[in-house]
């Protein structure tokens, strides 16, 4: 037994955790939430030429065969510079792909194929949203699609099924969150002979990436928060050293670890194919919601006037982790879920 | 991350659990109620017989004299959780007694106490806090003066759990009242029947007196008593709230309490309906899932840490914290889900679980206090593991 991350896993790691570090500074960030295309296209070209895309799509199909525990700790990355990023899309793609022999999981690993994703549905179908198949046609919407702009293909769910289509329109919402593009969709065609992974299978793998994304994002306004309280002074000391404050960072840091701990089994066990894997992929989503809205809003506290300007940024972390919470899955619905999954709901 | 196990301990696992079952019928019951009740102490006997309790302590102090397999131990803990059998003996002597006398203890106070602690024969009491000294323990001022062969100890503990059960003390006392706090402490042994000790039972929230107070007036005990030196004492005091702290915290009985609670909604009913089928009482159940959940990865985290020999960081630091929360939030839930059955105390036909949440509820908290309180674990995990600014400090100018 060995409940922790390999060699590889750390040296994977570190170079998307060195890439973002070097790469996706917050005024760039700024850049692209504020619309500046080209500056997008440009992160997008250095994203591809990392040659993560590829990461959950099997070797024999040209990718690099690893699992979702691995995509985790690469979105966890993103989460954490809260990088524009298609990778969860793309992964959550090539899961759904895995068994079905497709050549578009190559076109994956080459970004030939750009995925974008449109399981909201599964769990929380609103007034106006939802997709159906009748007479090898789909007829309605996705509200809150994800990466649609610049994609190649749909992944998105219809009749209880996961599909491969060509969006129609695509109108983009706008949400809190600008680091993210969100869409409403209409489909156009889909691939008739080619269902995919189980829906919860899916929806499970999209649950553990969001969380791992908001995992990397709350870490990261742990960190802010602790760096800030070790300089900014008030009263002849430093604000870390009143306890207020020391104890709303070790409040943070009390409820971040277990829940780094808990996503971790729950990819591998999604990996391993546990028994307990549903349930837990979707509490550990549920949860991490819960500890991502305490720290965003924890953390800007400690940041005073600061935290709540535009100046720091710290908003675009407090609204990744906000839309993370939301999208594919509030926790009350993941938690029912998990509920029926073992049998909880008569 | 490769959590199956391998052949070997897959056996094992299955070992443990074939003898949990077979035998859980020795175990004694709730009405076996008594420190020293003979079906007790023939459990004990039985499960240390087994390995499945004192395992690595050397067969001469009375122990199984397993070699240390971290992994082995956690799955006889996982075992007891699954099962639902009773645990082993766990008293202060046990947890954190023996530990400290294997590490530190001369000869012959290994030899003098530490089988008959194991067998649950000597019950200890833990003589750390006072009135003046709770959280800021190295206040305390009971003071022990050398003469001759002995110290003569005056002065008075509080918060004494089971002082009035116990046969012995490990008791911190000063003995160097010039030196800095830290320095004039001393770590020492005696029995609790020594001429000059006064046990005051203090009731505490439960109704029960679980803890009292002890007073010492002129009590004259030998030096032979103390643990390691003269004047360390508060270097062995943190040995051993080391393993208070890692037994508070323990996510196997947070989740053998989880499970119970489960089955409590599953067959419990209001108006007709089962309690799980009530969808806000079963959020609230899946949310402390989660929790549950965490607390069992961080757990698997921190053994690989140790089978590795690697510090356990941040991920160590939070359990007491975390856990103790924990525990007392299930012990809510179970409450508000009996409603007003949860109201009934100790006795009566309605009491549901023999009153076990009920009391859970309210010992609980007194957890979450003792041992340590939430707002020293977080003074702790903020300096040690957020590497925060002690305090006083000034800022930098
Ligand atoms: C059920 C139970 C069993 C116990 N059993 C034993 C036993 O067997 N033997 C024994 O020796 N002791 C025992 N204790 C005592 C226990 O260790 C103390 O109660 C505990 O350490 C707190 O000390 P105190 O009660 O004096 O509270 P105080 O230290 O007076 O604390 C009161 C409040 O002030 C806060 N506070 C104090 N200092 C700080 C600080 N620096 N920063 C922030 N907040 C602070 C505390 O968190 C708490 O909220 C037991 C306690 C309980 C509840």
């Amino acid at each position: 037994m060995e409940f922790g991350l390999l060699e590889d896993q750390v040296m994977l790691q570190e170079t998307v955790r060195r890439f973002v570090a070097e790469e996706v500074s917050l005024d760039l960030v700024r850049q692209i939430a504020e619309g500046e295309i080209q500056v997008a296209e440009t992160l997008a070209e250095k994203l591809t030429a990392l040659g993560l895309d590829g990461l959950l799509v099997p070797e024999k199909d040209g990718g690099s065969g690893l699992g979702v525990l691995d995509a985790a700790l690469v979105q966890e990355c993103f989460g954490y510079g809260i990088v524009p990023a298609r990778f969860l899309s793309n992964s959550v793609a090539a899961y759904a792909l895995r068994d079905s022999g497709s050549s578009i999981m190559n076109d994956i690993t080459n970004n030939d194929a750009r995925f974008g994703i449109a399981l909201n549905d599964f769990l929380s179908r609103r007034d106006g949203s939802g997709l159906s198949i009748r007479d090898e046609a789909v007829s309605g919407a996705s509200l809150m699609a994800m990466d649609v702009a610049r994609s190649t293909h749909l992944l998105f769910l219809a009749n209880d099924t996961v599909r491969i289509g060509q969006v129609g329109s695509a109108e983009q919402v706008k949400t809190i969150d600008r680091t993210r593009e969100f869409s409403e969709v209409t489909i156009t065609s889909f691939e008739q002979q080619f269902t995919g992974a189980e829906i919860e299978k899916t929806f499970a793998v999209a649950c553990i990436l969001l969380a791992a994304d908001t995992l990397g994002a709350a870490q990261c306004m742990l960190d802010k928060a602790v760096a800030y309280a070790g300089d900014r002074q008030q009263f002849g000391r430093v604000i870390g050293s009143f306890q207020a404050v020391k104890h709303l960072c070790a409040e943070m840091a009390a409820k971040l670890e277990p829940a780094r701990a808990l996503i971790w089994h729950a990819a591998h066990a999604l990996d391993v194919q546990d028994d307990e894997a549903l349930a837990m992929a979707f509490l550990a989503k549920a949860h991490m919601a819960e500890v991502g809205t305490f720290i965003a809003k924890t953390s800007t506290e400690v940041h005073g006037g600061m935290g709540f300007t535009d100046l720091v940024g710290l908003h675009y972390w407090y609204k990744r982790i906000g839309v993370n919470r939301q999208i594919m899955g509030a926790p009350m619905a993941l938690r029912e879920l998990a509920a029926q999954q073992q049998g909880l709901v008569a | 991350m490769d959590l199956t196990l391998s052949p070997e301990y897959a056996a094992f696992r299955d070992q443990v659990a074939e003898t949990l079952k077979a035998n859980a019928h020795l175990a004694p019951g709730p009405d076996d109620k008594g420190l020293k009740h003979p079906k007790r102490l023939a459990w004990q006997e039985f499960l240390i017989r087994e390995g499945l309790t004192a395992r690595t302590i050397p067969t001469e102090f009375g122990g199984y004299g397993a070699e240390p397999d971290i992994l082995k131990s956690r799955i006889i803990a996982e075992e007891f959780a699954r099962s639902g059998v009773p645990r082993p003996l766990a008293g202060q002597g046990i947890s954190m007694l023996v530990p400290t006398l294997l590490e530190l203890g001369t000869p012959e106070q290994k030899e003098a106490y530490i089988e008959r602690t194991l067998k649950g024969e000597l019950i200890w009491c833990q003589g750390y806090s006072e009135p003046g000294a709770g959280s800021d323990l190295a206040a305390l001022r009971t003071r022990a003066v050398e003469d001759e062969d002995d110290f003569v100890i005056n002065g008075q503990k509080i918060w004494t759990s089971t002082a009035r059960q116990a046969d012995m003390m490990f008791c911190l006392v000063r003995t160097d009242p010039n030196a800095k706090k830290h320095h004039g402490i001393t770590y020492i042994l005696f029995p609790m029947d020594t001429p000059g000790i006064e046990v005051r039972p203090l009731v505490d929230m439960t109704g029960s007196a679980n803890f009292n107070e002890v007073f010492f007036t002129d009590v004259r005990v030998p030096k032979s008593g103390v643990v390691f030196e003269v004047n360390k004492g508060w270097q062995v005091a943190n040995a051993t709230l080391t393993h208070e702290r890692g037994m508070l915290g323990d996510p196997n009985a947070t989740k053998a309490r989880f499970i119970e609670l489960v089955e409590l909604m599953k067959v419990e009913t209001v108006n007709g309906q089962r309690l799980i089928d009530n969808p806000v009482l079963r959020d609230r159940l899946m949310t402390l899932q989660a929790e549950v959940y965490a607390m069992q990865a961080n757990g698997l985290r921190i053994t690989t840490n140790s089978l590795k020999g690697e510090a356990a960081g941040l991920a160590g630091l939070v359990v007491k914290l975390q856990g103790c929360e924990l525990n007392h939030q299930i012990a809510a839930l179970a409450i508000d889900a009996l409603g007003e059955l949860g109201i009934l105390y100790e006795e009566g036909e309605h009491l549901r679980s023999g009153g076990a949440w009920q009391w859970r509820y309210m010992y609980d908290l007194g957890l979450i206090i003792g041992g340590g309180t939430a707002q020293i674990q977080k003074n702790i995990i903020a300096e040690r593991g957020l590497g925060m600014p002690r305090e006083p400090r000034l800022a930098r100018s």
